[in-house]
């Protein structure tokens, strides 16, 4: 009798698969059949269209109504399909015309007509204008999240009737379509989290800024009060403002997860997590029954991923960290398929350097046996302690730079123009390698081409020869120098810059440098 | 009072749906064919199929329209029936088809909805 049809997105972690929804009005006894692969939360989509079509004054017909969501094969999820199947289902009762084919539909439909907010938008937005769509029709709440992206345009809904309004009456006008802005330069530091609040801690401050400069990760282990968190929190604000295509990737990951921001601006400052250290697996690397979500190390995608109290971690959760420290995404296998979401972070860890925390302490005496101390930094050693090229040992502030006699410390500002520059410096020698931070250098181009030369890495080659180092930790120790002479404008790590680097280092196990 | 009242309106529409097959060219063959197990309500045939119509009459859609009462499983009944029929009428090998016929009494306005192969 009649068929009509429409288009949706099917989203698997980030990535989405184009659904036909075909609808078809036969004459046979009612009734309203979905196929094609719908799991539970998509079945009752159809008791939620017939009240919403029927409470929007377009009841539907005494027919039997079949709507197939195509590929069929492809496992299909949640309330999104919504809007996607009432518009193919009107369409086939021909209450209204279609204005363009080229148009992708998204949103959960109330039993009042009204279109729901859902999540995934923005994913599904970039989904469709990789297909080749032109329009994507979202719920009105979903309006901001979706038009940070150039190349399609956002049309918003708050109801059934306002949609058959819009495709009855003014085809031809594009008023209801929002436009692209493109960020301008952001306040990075609007968390009032600034550098210059941080007194004394020099070495650690310049740690940071190297830290920021090569994206190297990053430990501190001090005791209770020493500014562990306080440091961390700096960093997001000293790393330079995320690029445009940054911002998407990591504005993709929040609309999945539903805490997309309102403000149609991209949000370009990297942002910083902070998991409890009772996290599960699943919260850190992400997860979940059947359609997966993504986790904390997702969250902090082009930003910085801090875990406070690091070694009372559960073991599986920081072990969990490997995958996507050494690939920069997490893929979780599930039936229906296998989710992927980014997940290149700069990690910083705090921990206490024993039990009660005052172990190497100049304040306060450790009351731990020699055994305690070892056993309880010896979580820390292993392959994660191992990628990170930064191990500070933090000291409580002491009374003569808390009050500020020391050097002031640098603004973040200051600092993060250094960073950026650094950074420029970087590339400009990294490009040719497709690379971009110092942290990325491959080993055989820190021995080769990108060796500093046998005068400046004299001490560095004895203490390798005399085993005081590790043939890794000597290679850490050059990614480190080269952050360290970018950051200085030099244009070779000097020996000088090596020493530095050497001391970032440090020992290769966290217990040993007592 | 109010069953005598349905069993009048029910015979009411299958006479107007009888009605309204003739004209359209059906032989009636058999009504409220009754077995053990239930009652066909009309038997016609048409270009030599033979065909088993179901007929749902109401004075309102208060309750919805008439042909959602006719359920899957109300449907395999009516298949059952109709074999049943077949056996008893020593019916030869024929086309069967199942039909479903609402007619709606609104007002003094009869209006009448022909569904064809609905099983």
């Amino acid at each position: 009798m009649a068929l009509a049809k429409s288009h949706a997105i099917s989203l698997l972690g980030l990535s989405g698969t184009v659904v036909e929804v075909e609808a078809d009005i036969s004459a046979n006894l009612p009734g309203f059949v979905l196929v094609g692969l719908p799991d539970a939360s998509l079945s009752e989509s159809t008791s939620r269209v017939r009240a919403a079509c029927a409470n929007s004054g377009f009841p539907f017909p005494s027919r039997k109504i079949t709507v197939n969501l195509s590929p069929a094969s492809v496992p299909k999820s949640g309330s999104g399909f919504d809007l996607a199947i009432a518009v193919s289902v009107l369409l086939a009762m021909q209450v209204m015309p279609l204005p363009s084919t080229k148009t992708l539909f998204v949103g959960e439909l109330g039993l009042d007509g009204a279109v729901k907010p859902v999540w995934g938008v923005l994913p599904i937005a970039l989904a469709a204008r990789a297909a080749g769509f032109e329009t994507v029709v979202v719920p009105v709440a979903n309006v901001a999240e979706a038009s940070v992206l150039s190349g399609i345009s956002v049309t918003g809904v708050a109801s059934i009737k306002e949609l058959v309004g819009k495709f009855r009456g003014v085809i031809h006008s594009q008023q209801d379509t929002h436009f692209v802005e493109l960020p301008g330069p952001q306040e990075n530091l609007a968390s009032g989290l600034d550098l210059e609040q941080v007194q004394g801690q020099s070495l650690a401050v310049q740690a940071l800024v190297i830290a920021a400069a090569g994206g190297h990760h990053l430990s501190m282990i001090g005791s209770p009060g020493s500014g562990k968190t306080m440091l961390a929190e700096r960093l997001p604000g000293i790393l330079p403002p995320l690029t445009v295509e940054q911002a998407l990737e990591v504005a993709a990951v929040e609309s999945v997860l539903g805490d997309a921001k309102v403000s149609p601006l991209l949000n370009t400052i990297p942002r910083f997590q902070t998991p409890h250290h009772t996290a599960s697996v699943s919260a850190i690397v992400g997860g979940g029954m059947g359609f997966p979500r993504p986790g904390a190390v997702s969250r902090a995608h082009h930003g910085v991923l801090f875990l406070d109290e690091a070694l009372e971690f559960q073991a599986p959760a920081l072990e969990a960290l490997r995958e996507p420290l050494e690939s920069g995404k997490v893929a979780i296998h599930r039936a229906a398929g296998t989710a992927q979401f980014p997940a290149r972070f700069q990690l910083v860890l705090a921990a206490n350097p024993c039990a009660c925390g005052y172990s190497g302490s100049l304040t306060k005496p450790c009351t731990c046996t020699f055994t305690a101390r070892r056993r309880y930094l010896g979580r820390l050693s292993g392959p994660i302690y191992d990628r990170i090229d930064i191990r500070l040992r933090i000291q409580p502030v002491r009374i003569s730079e808390a009050r500020g006699i020391g050097e002031a410390n640098l603004s973040s500002e200051q600092a993060q123009k250094q960073v950026i520059a650094a950074r420029e410096a970087a590339l400009e020698r990294l490009a040719p390698l497709g690379l971009q931070l110092n942290s990325q250098l491959p080993t055989q181009h820190l021995r080769s081409r990108f060796h500093p030369g046998k005068t400046a890495t004299r001490l560095l080659d004895k203490a390798l020869s005399n085993g005081a180092t590790s043939m890794r930790g000597y290679d850490r120790c050059l990614r480190l120098a080269w952050t360290i002479a970018d950051l200085e404008g030099a244009t070779r790590p000097t020996v000088d810059h090596i020493a530095l680097a050497a001391l970032l280092r440090g020992s290769d196990s966290p217990g040993d440098d007592e | 009072m109010v069953t005598q009242n349905r069993n009048w309106l029910g015979q009411y529409g299958e006479q107007r749906a009888c009605d309204y097959l003739v004209r359209q060219g059906y032989k009636i063959l058999d009504r409220n064919a009754r077995t053990r197990s239930g009652e066909l309500d009309i038997v016609a045939s048409q270009d030599g199929t033979l065909v088993f119509i179901e007929v749902k009459t109401r004075t309102s859609q208060i309750a919805g329209h008439p042909l959602e009462s006719i359920t899957q499983s109300k449907m395999a009944r009516i298949r059952r029936l109709a074999a049943a029929w077949c056996m008893v009428k020593q019916v030869p090998n024929t086309q069967v088809r199942f039909d479903a016929i609402a007619v709606l009494v609104l007002g003094g306005r009869v209006s009448i909805e022909h569904l064809k192969q609905v099983g």
